[in-house]
């Protein structure tokens, strides 16, 4: 499961794993929670499935045998009535839902585009949740299952995706922090993505020397260009001595790409590029 | 890139709403539109729903953001407050507001089924958003008003959150469970009704003995709550409120901001300003190509580099750019405004400072 902040490129690392899996002659499937068309055009090839938690409720309920629930309630009223009635139950059923298609067999590697990283404490809390309030009945089982899967290593692992920025940096410690005490869930390593590894600029004195016979504005434009990229990387670098001084885990960096949105050879060429990564081997 | 869309914004509108998807300095965003009102002399204040430690840094609050507004420490002719948005308080203050008694308050309040409602029931955030709103806004402390919504998938999520309440109360499981039984009391036969049974055999028989428990204490309170949800309504659609679309220089949110202004558009509802943060800075005034041209002529290594890189941050540019054009075929080209990323992180007054000079074209940064 692929977690992470608004913004960060959860998506396109997501697609990288499915990608660099499915290369590596993995069986692999792409599930996404929010309804995002993008994903399907990163990873053309893969299978690639949306779960929304009306339809992965609708047919809960159809198959443990209340399809009479299902069919006299509109499905905004199920969701919208039982979902506050026991909050956490659209999570749990989605859970579920990717614990079924886990154990189904067919794929070796299940990844999941997760929600954001606000949310994904919650939203992978849940099964815990309904634990504690729920006790008896189908949903107390499917909770038990899904924190069976949660719990087992094996089986399952969050992957952490950043950029090298303070507020996601922030975000994402805390979220790794809480993810193992509150959900006990495996930590895949984090994921840093757009890490600048572009053209190796001459320091600010050489680069200095060498414009100094050029035309002003020419020499103003290339010194201001290479000062803006140096003082991003900086910050970019003291982010990331940040996060491996404070969060102990390993790190996966994606490098930016020189584009305003991915397209699937871009994922290709990231997945190619990625080495070193434990993400995929270890979880089913 | 013109600064009169976000002129107008400030000066013309006593309420600002900032919508986007998350991620895209949202609540930056509707801090800097709060600072420049301030520099303007109005009396703005900023009620954010993301609880980000670094705006109240920004802002000075050494203790973060409360529920309740309050003031920055500003050299300003006007003023500055800022609040963080407190759904379920907010929540709780509707309830009493409407309640017969202080025993039907109590009796809401102390429900689980209510507590899960105030926390948890789909647009809920959204609703206590536009409720704080409409309080601010009749609050004589300030005269503008600017909130940063949750970030969701649907613009329209803002706008039909006050009645998500009203459409739940009239759901029709409420009515069954409202149902007069025999002997014209309001109590329910759980054990009468198949389809309560049912439900209670999913969630468990104590969820649902609470929501019924809900439905009772409730009634009475739908029409207050159902006029103040018109009110609020009537605020968000009214001409002195201004929408601020954000997005980021990138494909996908910049499609999120077009399906939002397309949303709103669609609604009547007019978007003053559509904010694209972190493009990159143009680099003089030459093309990409021109740039990798001048890279691939330079006989020097150092100033092979030099090229190079003014020919990626230029194409980086240039993609944004493309990548921004559909939005301002939606909202309009004169109303799309521009910030480029900065070669460091906003966290200080002087960041967002540095932002509203970009934004409204202050000629230099002011201390």
């Amino acid at each position: 499961m692929v977690a992470g902040k608004g913004g960060v490129g959860k998506t396109t690392v997501t697609a990288v794993i499915a990608r660099a899996a499915s290369d590596a002659g993995l069986r692999v499937l792409v599930v996404e929670l929010d309804g995002k068309p993008a994903l399907a055009g990163l990873v053309p090839d893969l299978e690639v499935m949306s779960i929304s938690a009306p339809d992965a409720l609708d047919e809960y309920l159809r198959d443990n045998g209340f399809a009479r629930i299902a069919k006299r309630l509109n499905r905004t009223g199920v969701i919208d009535m039982v979902g506050t009635a026991a909050p956490g139950i659209d999570d749990i059923v989605v859970l579920g839902k990717i614990k079924q298609l886990e154990r189904s067999g067919q794929w070796d590697l299940v990844v999941v585009d997760g929600p954001a990283a606000g949310h994904a404490i919650t939203f992978l809390m849940s099964a815990a949740g309904l634990a504690d309030s729920v006790r008896s009945g189908p949903v107390r089982a499917q909770a038990d299952e899904v924190l069976e899967l949660l719990h087992d290593p094996q089986r399952c692992q969050v992957v952490l995706v950043t950029l090298a920025e303070t507020t996601p940096v922030n975000e994402v410690i805390e979220t790794a922090y809480a993810l193992e005490d509150r959900v006990g869930v495996q930590l895949g390593p984090v994921v840093v993505n757009g890490v600048d590894v572009g053209v190796e600029l001459p320091s600010s004195s050489v680069a200095s020397s060498v414009v100094a016979d050029l035309d002003d504005a020419t020499a103003a434009t290339l010194t201001a260009a290479a000062e803006f990229r140096r003082s991003r990387r900086e910050m970019e670098r003291q982010e990331l001595d940040r996060l491996v001084d404070r969060l102990p885990i390993p790190q996966i960096m994606l490098p930016a790409r020189l584009v305003a949105g991915l397209t699937a050879e871009d994922v290709t060429a990231l997945a190619d590029g990625l080495t070193g990564g434990g993400a995929m081997e270890d979880s089913a | 890139m013109t600064a009169r869309p976000a002129d107008d914004l400030i000066d013309e509108s006593s309420v600002i709403v900032c919508c986007g998807s998350g991620g895209v300095g949202k609540t930056t965003t509707a801090a800097v539109l709060g600072l420049e009102a301030a520099r303007r002399g109005r009396r703005a204040v900023v009620v954010t729903i993301d609880p980000a430690r670094r705006l109240a840094d920004a802002l000075g609050l050494v203790d973060g953001l409360a529920s309740e507004p309050q003031r920055i420490d500003l050299e300003a002719p006007g003023e500055l407050w800022a609040m963080m948005l407190d759904t379920a308080a907010t929540f709780d203050g509707l309830v009493r507001r409407y309640a017969e008694s202080p025993e039907q308050v109590d009796r809401i309040l102390e429900n689980g089924f209510y507590r899960n409602i105030a926390g948890a029931l789909s647009g809920t955030q959204e609703y206590m958003a536009a409720e704080t709103l409409h309080a601010l806004h009749g609050d004589e402390r300030f005269d503008l008003v600017v909130v940063d919504t949750p970030p969701s998938r649907n613009a329209l999520d803002f706008l039909e959150a006050p009645g998500v309440l009203s459409r739940f109360l009239d759901h029709r499981l409420f009515r069954l469970l409202m149902l007069p039984a025999k002997g014209g009391l309001r109590v329910i036969g759980t054990a009468t009704q198949p389809i309560l049974r049912a439900i209670g055999r999913v969630v468990g028989s104590d969820v649902l003995a609470d929501s019924v428990a809900f439905f009772q204490a409730f009634a009475g309170m739908e029409t207050g709550f159902r006029e103040r949800a018109d009110d609020v309504i009537a605020l968000i659609r009214a001409p002195e409120t201004s929408f601020v679309v954000v997005a980021s220089a990138r494909h996908d949110t910049i499609a999120e901001a077009v399906w939002f202004v397309e949303q709103l558009v669609d609604q009547d509802v007019e978007v003053t300003a559509a904010i694209v943060n972190r493009a990159h800075p143009a680099f003089g005034d030459g093309s990409a190509a021109d740039a990798s041209e001048r890279a691939r002529l330079a006989v020097d290594p150092d100033l092979r580099a030099l090229w190079r890189n003014v020919a990626d941050l230029r194409t980086l540019r240039e993609r944004e750019l493309d990548e921004i054009a559909p939005l301002g075929a939606v909202a309009g080209d004169e109303r799309v405004v521009v910030l480029p990323l900065l070669d460091r992180d906003v966290h200080d007054l002087d960041g967002l400072r540095t932002i509203a000079a970009h934004l409204f074209d202050h000629p230099t940064v002011e201390r």
